[in-house]
């Protein structure tokens, strides 16, 4: 029989669960979550010698909705309210997948202007998501002002999104053909007065959180991905682009008017916990620049939609788009019989693919580093179980 | 017409459970894979797209190459379904899918697969389980997917599991095992994931799942 060492080993090597029977009496099994406050609505079993991880087995599914049963039975127009439940602070971002898929079904041509306000409402709404999972980051890192922050700065964008779609979080503002409404007057200067108030903000939250000393001794070589693994483990997102792999969806398939806007992808070389928790901020930063290009060049005036027929239905086929979300690539793949009702809708999100990396970075881990590992995988439990 | 003769060989190649008959009709979802193009199959990529289906363009040159390279390589093995601007869909059999995928990522550079999923088809009796394959490595791939792809026997869906080809494939396969009852032969952990521990029903996305009340 392999020693417990050797175990570890070929776990941290495959990415797999294989450690099933290692010598129990040593080792303490706790269940974090699904009540755990640290967790969400999610419960993973770990094992452990001392302080160490020795075995990781996450146990999603407690806010599984069945989001793809539902699509089968509802019409392309009605599937959006629902499908943007799992991720209510992103619901611009998966709904803005969705419609390309269904454009790309039926051949719908969206108003360039249309183009753009959707583009700037991702961008606003992956500036809320990701405000709001840096506010969960430094709390449970023990560091109460880095979630006043955030969770209050937050309301800058959440104010633009409800001038600009009618709701605070969940929009259903993207449909198949543009969006539902045209912007609102004196939207573009308000935008441009809240971007440059935030990226102030931006600066202190550097100060503040990313600069001390004790936050970068939490997170500074803990838990490295390397880029060969991360490649292996197909993750996707801020983990991927802080292993050293610059992949956004926006510049590598620019859809909409993103190949129109000159940007950068952020992306660090080290792979810690540390790098996980950056570039979502340097994501902050860009997209910033992003939304005054997007702002700058849109169109004064003209259609926000194609109108579409009731009932809408296109030819029989399939299709499989994808952009770039606050958790990384986040895909639809929809096969349609000819029928109004989708006949089959696979959505592929980056939480869910981000959770492989969980048992294979918390392995060989001190527990007390757990909260800086799993929040530093950007994963949001309600998207990944759909 | 040959090509009905094809479709049967490879069909007969399937190590099917002496299913219900399996009609050689074209499956009314798939588009481009339908019609008899009397055309020898490896040279002739998408074909033309049946009547009904969507009009498929003259596919791109670069992703045609992709597509003969793999023709090349497995001859009938493969059946390219639709070429489209980087979007390429490959069939294969469970008993080839292996080998497919490991050339694709040794040689061809798709180095991570995003998802593997499935469509439940009960017409056909039959299962499609799809695999969503990228590249992070190869600059020109980064946009490209390649769908693989491979029909199972409804009645008792049994394919080969990639995880020893993409380690991350691990989750996907038990959700589309536990969400379609395909069981992926390999696989250290065919186990409940995502449904509640005491589901005692057929797998939910099979289509004679019905949600209560619809």
């Amino acid at each position: 029989m392999a020693t417990l060492e050797e175990k570890i080993e070929e776990t941290r090597k495959l990415g797999l669960q294989v450690v099933k029977e290692i010598e129990e009496d040593r080792l303490m099994t706790l269940s974090v979550g699904p009540q755990h406050p640290g967790s969400g609505h999610f419960r993973f079993t770990i094992k452990v010698d001392g302080d160490y991880i020795v075995y990781c087995d996450p146990d999603p599914g407690y806010v599984h909705r069945g989001e793809e049963k539902m699509c089968e039975y509802r019409n392309v127009i009605q599937n959006i309210p629902h499908l943007e439940r799992p991720v209510i602070h992103d619901s611009n971002n998966i709904t803005y997948s969705y419609s390309l898929a269904v454009e790309d079904l039926m051949g719908i041509q969206v108003p360039r202007r249309g183009q753009f306000i959707r583009a700037i409402a991702s961008e606003l709404n992956r500036q809320v998501y990701t405000l709001y999972w840096l506010a969960i980051y430094g709390i449970f890192l023990g560091h109460s002002t880095m979630f006043m922050w955030p969770a209050g700065d937050r309301e800058l964008f959440i104010d633009l999104l409800e001038r600009l779609t009618g709701a605070r979080v969940t929009h259903a503002y993207n449909i198949p053909g543009g969006v539902r409404n045209d912007m609102p007057e004196g939207f573009k200067q308000r935008c441009l007065d809240h971007i440059r108030y935030f990226e102030k903000r931006l600066k202190e939250y550097e100060d503040i959180f990313y600069n001390m000393p004790l936050f970068r001794q939490r997170t500074e070589g803990v838990a490295v991905l390397s880029k060969e693994d991360a490649v292996k483990l197909g993750v996707t997102g801020s983990v991927l682009r802080a292993s050293g792999i610059p992949y956004d969806i926006r510049k590598v398939e620019p859809y909409d008017v993103y190949n129109e806007v000159d940007f950068k992808v952020q992306y660090m070389k080290t792979g810690d916990s540390f790098a996980r928790s950056y570039v979502p901020f340097l994501d902050m930063k860009e997209s910033c620049n992003i939304m005054r290009q997007l702002l700058d060049k849109m169109p004064e005036s003209g259609e926000v939609r194609t109108k579409l027929q009731p009932n809408p239905k296109g030819p029989p086929g399939e299709a499989y788009r994808r952009v770039e979300s606050g958790r990384g690539a986040l895909g639809y793949h929809i096969v349609s019989d000819g029928t109004p009702r989708p006949y089959r809708v696979k959505i592929s999100v980056g939480s869910f693919r981000n959770l492989l990396a969980l048992p294979y970075l918390l392995v060989g881990n001190k527990l007390a580093d757990m909260p800086a590992v799993y929040w530093s995988l950007n994963y949001w439990p309600v998207e990944a179980d759909r | 017409m040959s090509s009905d003769k094809e479709e049967q060989k490879m069909k007969a190649a399937k190590p099917t459970k002496a299913a219900g008959p399996e009609k050689a009709a074209p499956e009314v979802a798939k588009p481009a894979e339908t019609k008899p193009v009397p055309a020898p199959k490896p040279a002739a990529p998408p074909a033309t797209a049946a009547p009904p289906a969507k009009q498929e363009p003259e596919p791109p040159a670069f992703e045609k190459g992709l597509a003969q390279e793999l023709v090349a390589k497995f001859g009938d093995a493969v059946k390219i379904l639709y070429i489209r601007p980087i979007r390429i869909k490959v069939e294969t059999g469970p008993s080839s899918i292996v080998e497919v995928a490991t050339y694709l990522r040794d040689s061809m550079g798709f180095d991570h697969a995003e998802s593997a999923s499935g469509t439940d088809y009960p017409k056909e009796n039959q299962i499609e389980v799809n695999y969503h394959l990228g590249s992070y490595t190869r600059d020109d791939l980064l946009a490209n997917i390649i769908v693989l792809t491979t029909k199972a026997n409804r009645d008792d869906p049994r394919v080969p599991s990639l995880i020893r080809v993409y380690p991350s494939v691990e989750y996907h396969e038990r959700e589309t095992y536990e969400m379609l009852g395909v069981y992926f032969e390999g696989h250290p952990r065919m186990e409940r994931f995502l449904l509640p521990e005491d589901w005692a029903d057929i797998p939910p996305l099979r289509k004679d799942f019905r949600i209560k009340g619809r």
